[in-house]
């Protein structure tokens, strides 16, 4: 891979983030884009329904096919975590991950398997939007692209640059990296299929997919960062407090 | 005539203190409490999933658990919101009612999907005035799954309030769904409630 391609990546990423939006103190929704991120994710759900029969009664990929593909795909993405982690001051998750890959790569046949997971070695998983996410970087807009989905502003440049530096790419042949790339593929196509009511539900039997997405995407990333969970700092109506609802004529 | 006076405002304090303490059943609920509730249901949905019953059968299994472990009255009030305002009490009622049939199946529907998995209650924290049991849910090929149920004693005796899972929150989830389906039909709660029984 030629070098000025990641740098050239790296200064979209960078230029992306310096754009990122600050959202408004208190808000827990940052989303100036709305209209075009509606029409984005108008053009995915149908996208998806031509992709996934949604509705259709799925079974379940078998588990001697899934869980090889789960690996491999998860395997492979583990270079890219222990940059990360490295990037992050997390000397911890760097290692474990190294670990991981290492006996992953030789006892998991390549990646097939996963013994580190068996001895207790689970992924710490992370990405570029993290890093920028512990450098101080703010969230930025809610957004929604077409082809990738729900992320934001950081996320977003973060995919960038992961994509960009991916250390994978760089140690094994290219075969390999062709069949990383079939594996992650798959997985997301795996993944779809077995919690495809949930998706199917989320996007077409909500009555506003758009914003039924949007803050499943953000609660849960925000969690994943380690960030206050949505509702922390709201009052009143929004106070999730048992004892403080008027429950009047409720029971 | 001063040191009376004190002892007066003392006792007063004293007592303020007191019928303070006894106000607060917030604390009433203990971990054992919250980590027994959540451990009993955990076992009825793994015995309800292992049971290998269709869908339809499972449906009215799941709706009759939600019934007993959930306090379904909260999470339908706190889905309408701020909407709740302008509801009669036989509005706010029916609604409560609706509501529970509509969650229970929306939710059963989901646990056909972790059949393979297990759930394992992990240990509880205070938080506010009710409890947070913490469970992890093991489900084929992917990480762990964190969830987290939070318990409350508000009726009298324990049931969950609200499921974090991997950080998202089924109250707010609810209010936005909710809130959509009123904005769909104009703001008209008797459509809501109607269609929300046949969801």
């Amino acid at each position: 891979m030629p070098p000025i391609r990641p740098c050239f990546a790296f200064l979209a990423g960078l230029l992306v983030i310096a754009g990122c939006s600050v959202a408004p103190p208190g808000a827990e929704i940052h989303d100036p884009f709305e209209a075009s991120n509606r029409e984005a994710h108008r053009i995915n759900k149908s996208l998806d329904s031509s992709l996934s029969a949604p509705g259709a009664e799925r079974r379940p990929v078998p588990a001697e096919i899934a869980v090889p593909v789960a690996n491999f795909a998860d395997n492979a993405g583990l270079p890219s975590a222990v940059l990360n982690g490295l990037l992050q001051g997390d000397i911890g998750g760097a290692a474990t991950n190294t670990f991981r890959f290492l006996v992953n790569s030789t006892v998991g046949l390549g990646g097939l398997l996963d013994p580190a997971g068996a001895i207790g070695l689970a992924e710490e998983e992370t990405d570029f939007g993290e890093t920028l996410h512990v450098w101080g970087v703010p969230e930025g807009a809610y957004l929604e692209v077409v082809g990738l989905g729900p992320t934001t502003e950081r996320d977003l440049a973060g995919r960038v640059v992961d994509t960009a530096l991916d250390p994978f790419g760089r140690i094994v042949p290219r075969e390999v990296r062709n069949a990383a790339l079939a594996a992650r593929i798959g997985d997301t196509l795996i993944d779809r299929r077995q919690f495809g009511g949930t998706v199917d539900e989320v996007l077409y039997d909500s009555a506003d997919s758009y914003a039924q997405t949007r803050l499943i995407y953000l609660q849960n990333r925000r969690f994943e960062l380690g960030m206050a969970p949505p509702g922390a700092n709201m009052e009143g109506d929004g106070a999730i407090d048992p004892f403080a609802l008027d429950m009047e004529g409720f029971e | 005539m001063r040191p009376p006076m004190h002892r007066r405002r003392f006792l007063a304090g004293a007592a303020a203190t007191g019928a303070l303490l006894t106000v607060r059943p917030a604390w009433a609920i203990t971990g054992p409490q919250a980590q027994g509730l959540v451990q009993q249901a955990v076992a009825e949905v793994n015995a309800i999933i292992a049971s290998g019953a269709s869908e339809a059968q499972m449906l009215p299994r799941f709706a009759r658990l939600f019934d007993r472990y959930a306090d379904t009255a909260y999470v339908a009030a706190f889905a309408l919101g701020a909407d709740a305002r302008s509801a009669s009490n036989a509005q706010r009622a029916a609604f409560t009612d609706a509501f529970g049939t509509y969650v229970s199946r929306k939710y059963g529907r989901r646990f056909r999907e972790f059949i393979g998995s297990q759930i394992e209650v992990e240990g509880t924290r205070p938080e506010a005035n009710y409890m947070v049991v913490q469970s992890t849910a093991r489900l084929r090929g992917q990480s762990p799954w964190q969830v987290d149920w939070h318990v409350s004693d508000r009726t009298g005796r324990p049931l969950f309030f609200n499921l974090i899972i991997e950080g998202v929150n089924m109250l707010l989830a609810e209010r936005t769904e909710v809130g959509a389906m009123l904005d769909r039909r104009g703001g008209n709660i008797d459509a809501l409630i109607r269609d929300l029984r046949n969801v």
